[in-house]
Order: C-alpha cells, then sequence, then structure tokens
C-alpha cells in the first residue's frame, strides 16, 4: 500500500514537473496550498475602497507599488493577462450628444488621462482667423471675432490636416472657410444674427487679397489656395460643413448697421485655446458602495429613508409588521453624507465607501464627433505619447 | 533625454519635453505594476516648462529598458481598453435597435 501510494505520489511529482516545465515556475509556486494569493479582508478593503466619513476620506491612495505587499507574500503586480480578464466596459446611456459608461477594473491615473486628453488634446476645427470687410453693428471687432472663434463647428477634423506654422498655406486641406454678410436695412426693426447666417464657401475665400501683385492669371489671388471644391470629398459631402447650432445669436444690428466677414477655420487642440476642446465637458467619478452595517429597523429605518435626498434607501417588509431598511440605489447617492449626520451611532450604522476601480464616465460632446469617437480617439492618442517616448529612447 | 551614470545603468532620470501629467501619472502606474522597479516617480521642475522629470530605479535591469516595457505595456493596455469599449458600444446599439424594433 506504501509502496504503490508513493509510486502515486511519485507520477504525481513528474506530473507537477511537467507542468513546471510546461506553465512556468510561478504557476507552480502559486497552486501550492500555502502561498497566499489574497490579503485577508481587512486589508482588502483598505487597498480597494474609499471610506468616505463624516470629516474627510479615508485610504483615496491607489496601492500601485508592485512590493507593496511582500511581507505577507502577496503579489501587488498587475500583469497583462489579469488586467484583460478584469477589465470590463458597460455603456449606460448613448446618445449622439452625450454618453455615460462604467470602467471597471483601470486605475485612476489612467482614468484621468483620458479625462485630460478628451478635454485638452483631441483635435476640432474651430474659426481662428476673421477678415472683418465692414462691421458698423455695435459689437467691437474683436468680440464678435472671439464668439465667432467659440461656435462649434460640425465638420470631421480628422478629415483635416494641422496647417503650416510658419506659412500661409491655406489650402483645401487645412482650412474652412465661412462667410457672413448681414445688413439691416433703415426702416427694418433691430435683427439678431444668428449662427445660421455663417455661410460656407465650399471653394475658398472670395476676399481679394490687396497686396498680391496684379499677375497674368485669370483669377485674383485670394487668402486661400484652394486647389479643388472641398465638396468633391465623399466624406464632406455626405455631411456638410456648418455650424452644429443654428440658433447661437452672434450680433444684434439696428437700422443701417451691418457687418460683412470671412472667417478661416483651422485644426487645433484644446490645450492652445478652449475653443478648440471637443467636449463640453468629460468627468469621471467612483462608484459609490453603501453598506448597513447594522439591521435597521422599524422607526429607525423610517428615519433613514427620509434622510436621504435622493432616495437610496428602501423600505423592505420583514413578517409580524416589522420593516427592515435596505440599499436600493446605491449609483444614484451624491455623498452628501445626510445619512451618517446626527451622532455617532448612525456612523456606526452606515458605511459610505467608493469603489476605487470603478468609474463612471460621462463625456458630453459638443458636436464635432459623436462621444464614443471622442473617447476612440482619446485613446488613441495616448498610445502615441507611448509610441513617440518608445521612439526617443530607443 | 536620458541621465544617469554609465557604470550604473540601473537607476537614472528621464527628462520628457512637451509631457505633463496626463502621461507622466498613467507611465508612473504602469512602472510601479512592474517588480522589477524598486522606486518610481515623476516631477514636474517648472508649471510653466512643458517638462517632466521620471526617475526610475530597478532591481538590476537598465532603467531604459524598463520604461520601454512599461510603455510597451500601457499601449497593451490601451488597445485592451479601445476594444473592449468599442465591442461594449456596438453591443448597447445592436440591444437598442432591437428594443426599439420591438417596441415599434
Amino acid at each position: 500500500m506504501s509502496s504503490s501510494s508513493k509510486d502515486e505520489s511519485m507520477s504525481e511529482m513528474e506530473e507537477q514537473e511537467n507542468q513546471k516545465k510546461e506553465n512556468g515556475v510561478l504557476d507552480y509556486i502559486m497552486s501550492l496550498e500555502s502561498v497566499p494569493t489574497k490579503l485577508p479582508p481587512h486589508l482588502e478593503l483598505l487597498r480597494t475602497r474609499v471610506l468616505c466619513n463624516n470629516d474627510a476620506p479615508q485610504h483615496t491612495d491607489t496601492i500601485q507599488y508592485s512590493g507593496a505587499y511582500a511581507a505577507l507574500g502577496v503579489d501587488n503586480s498587475l500583469r497583462l493577462d489579469n488586467f484583460s480578464q478584469n477589465f470590463k466596459v458597460e455603456v449606460k446611456r448613448l446618445t449622439d450628444d452625450d454618453m455615460e459608461f462604467d470602467m471597471i477594473g483601470i486605475d485612476p491615473s489612467l482614468a484621468n488621462a483620458f479625462r485630460r486628453i478628451l478635454i485638452a488634446e483631441v483635435p476640432t476645427m474651430a474659426i481662428e482667423r476673421v477678415y472683418i470687410a465692414n462691421n458698423t453693428s455695435l459689437i467691437q471687432d474683436e468680440v464678435l471675432s472671439h464668439r465667432l472663434g467659440l461656435i462649434p463647428i460640425s465638420a470631421d477634423p480628422r478629415l483635416f490636416e494641422y496647417p503650416d506654422n510658419a506659412g500661409d498655406d491655406r489650402n483645401e486641406k487645412n482650412t474652412i472657410v465661412f462667410k457672413l454678410h448681414v445688413g439691416c436695412r433703415k426702416g427694418q426693426p433691430r435683427i439678431t444674427v444668428r449662427s445660421n447666417e455663417l455661410k460656407w464657401l465650399p471653394n475658398g475665400s472670395e476676399l481679394i487679397a490687396e497686396d498680391a501683385k496684379p499677375s497674368a492669371s485669370s483669377k485674383p489671388k485670394t487668402f486661400t489656395s484652394f486647389a479643388c471644391s472641398q465638396e468633391s470629398v465623399p466624406e464632406i459631402s455626405s455631411n456638410p460643413i456648418g455650424p452644429k447650432y443654428s440658433d447661437i445669436i452672434l450680433a444684434k444690428l439696428g437700422p443701417g448697421q451691418e457687418i460683412e466677414l470671412e472667417a478661416h477655420a483651422i485644426k487645433g487642440i484644446g490645450r492652445t485655446h478652449a475653443k478648440w476642446s471637443p467636449v463640453a465637458t468629460a468627468w469621471y467619478r467612483m462608484l459609490p458602495e453603501v453598506v448597513l452595517l447594522e439591521n435597521i429597523e422599524d422607526e429607525l429605518a423610517d428615519e433613514l429613508k427620509e434622510k436621504c435626498p435622493v432616495g437610496v434607501f428602501d423600505i423592505e417588509d420583514i413578517g409580524k409588521g416589522r420593516r427592515r431598511a435596505t440599499v436600493a440605489r446605491p449609483r444614484d447617492c451624491t455623498l452628501c453624507r445626510e445619512c451618517i449626520r446626527g451622532g455617532k451611532d448612525w456612523e456606526d450604522r452606515i458605511s459610505l465607501r467608493r469603489v476605487k476601480d470603478h468609474f463612471i464616465f460621462t463625456i458630453e460632446s459638443t458636436g464635432a464627433l459623436p462621444p464614443e469617437v471622442l473617447f476612440t480617439e482619446a485613446v488613441k492618442i495616448l498610445e502615441d505619447k507611448c509610441e513617440r517616448v518608445i521612439t526617443e529612447l530607443s | 533625454m536620458e541621465h544617469g551614470s554609465h557604470s550604473d545603468q540601473s537607476k537614472s532620470t528621464f527628462s520628457l519635453a512637451d509631457e505633463d501629467h496626463t502621461f507622466a501619472n498613467s507611465i508612473r502606474f504602469t512602472l510601479n505594476q512592474d517588480p522589477r522597479v524598486t522606486f518610481c516617480g515623476y516631477s514636474i521642475p517648472h508649471p510653466s516648462d512643458n517638462r517632466v522629470n521620471i526617475r526610475v530605479q530597478t532591481t538590476g535591469d537598465p532603467a531604459r529598458e524598463v520604461l520601454k516595457d512599461a510603455c510597451q505595456d500601457m499601449m497593451l493596455i490601451c488597445q485592451h481598453v479601445r476594444g473592449t469599449f468599442d465591442k461594449a458600444v456596438s453591443d448597447f446599439k445592436k440591444s437598442n435597435t432591437m428594443e426599439s424594433d420591438d417596441s415599434e
């Protein structure tokens, strides 16, 4: 008997040796019984949750260092396959203008990087140069130009290039030209100039550059040199370019006043000027978690349900006429801390926490690109940054 | 640009131009996850200059290689994020169009 069991254990050891060679030493070690793979529950709570107490939040830092729990024998490093298995995205709401989605299993530094890139580094088209031929309105030239720059333009910035820095070479690949010519005749009541008066000129500028030499060519030289009409590009002709919202008030004209100008839009990023930011804003919050530390019944349950302004708690019947409070909608919690106000007993009954790696992202687009495309572009920009650093280091 | 010593390749400071907290904090996270790294951190010498200093100290591997590996890892993370996000969006759109067809 003992010899056969020894044989079995010998064959097991052989199998394990083969496994060791196949899967690697690490997997073999992790499969042994005494090696801890997870932290004890109280440490896991501190590692993955922010405790929002009455006075201040605790344990807000993410413990990133791979050897942080080396004394306990637990590996804190995030290997790529672990990340790929645990990472999830759930889209909660998606319209043409905004979206809300959950990212689970990602670190706050990456979520913040995406947020910063969305606000400041995803390019858009916005009006940069305004050639004013005539402005007899009450709005000063520079104020009118500033307002024109802030108008969101529904043009896909991926179809355009950045303009050359020094050159005045404005061609159809890097400029969009708009024209605004409004006047209020004498005797007419006051009119409001809205953004639908901005007309797109697909063939380029029509204002003649005065310093050009009168050359022999038939066409006079304008401020842009379009080789072909922008309408010939199929993506543009299917989605015509123009201001995204047609009811933005630009100026108001009284009788006898006139505005005649030409506006050129170029590609830029939000870091240079906020007019080039593609999002109204983009923000994230961590998922709130509300935990009842003890059973809250009867009058206390009613009191708790009354306290919460957004209705996180609900009452359930547990028979014999008794009621108990439950957490129905923790996601709506705004962390106003009303439920733990009113003395230390309430603080002992409820624990308000936030999950450190679950982010509820909201993106509101101004209209140039739909919000899901904006997020994909932001991730691509972060990849480009990594690539640039890699090439710099090699 | 790397500031280190020729004799000890495992510790050096990398000075990156045209970068800020966006990239530096994410690369600091990826570097921390690598078991070969004993210390990593970043600082911005002056907020007006668009420059960030990343310090990497390792257990023996050259710091430059470890930073390159961290950048590769981050690229893989980003690609995975993008793929998962695109799939989630297309699933959501499909389930929404199915619902609207049902309701009609």
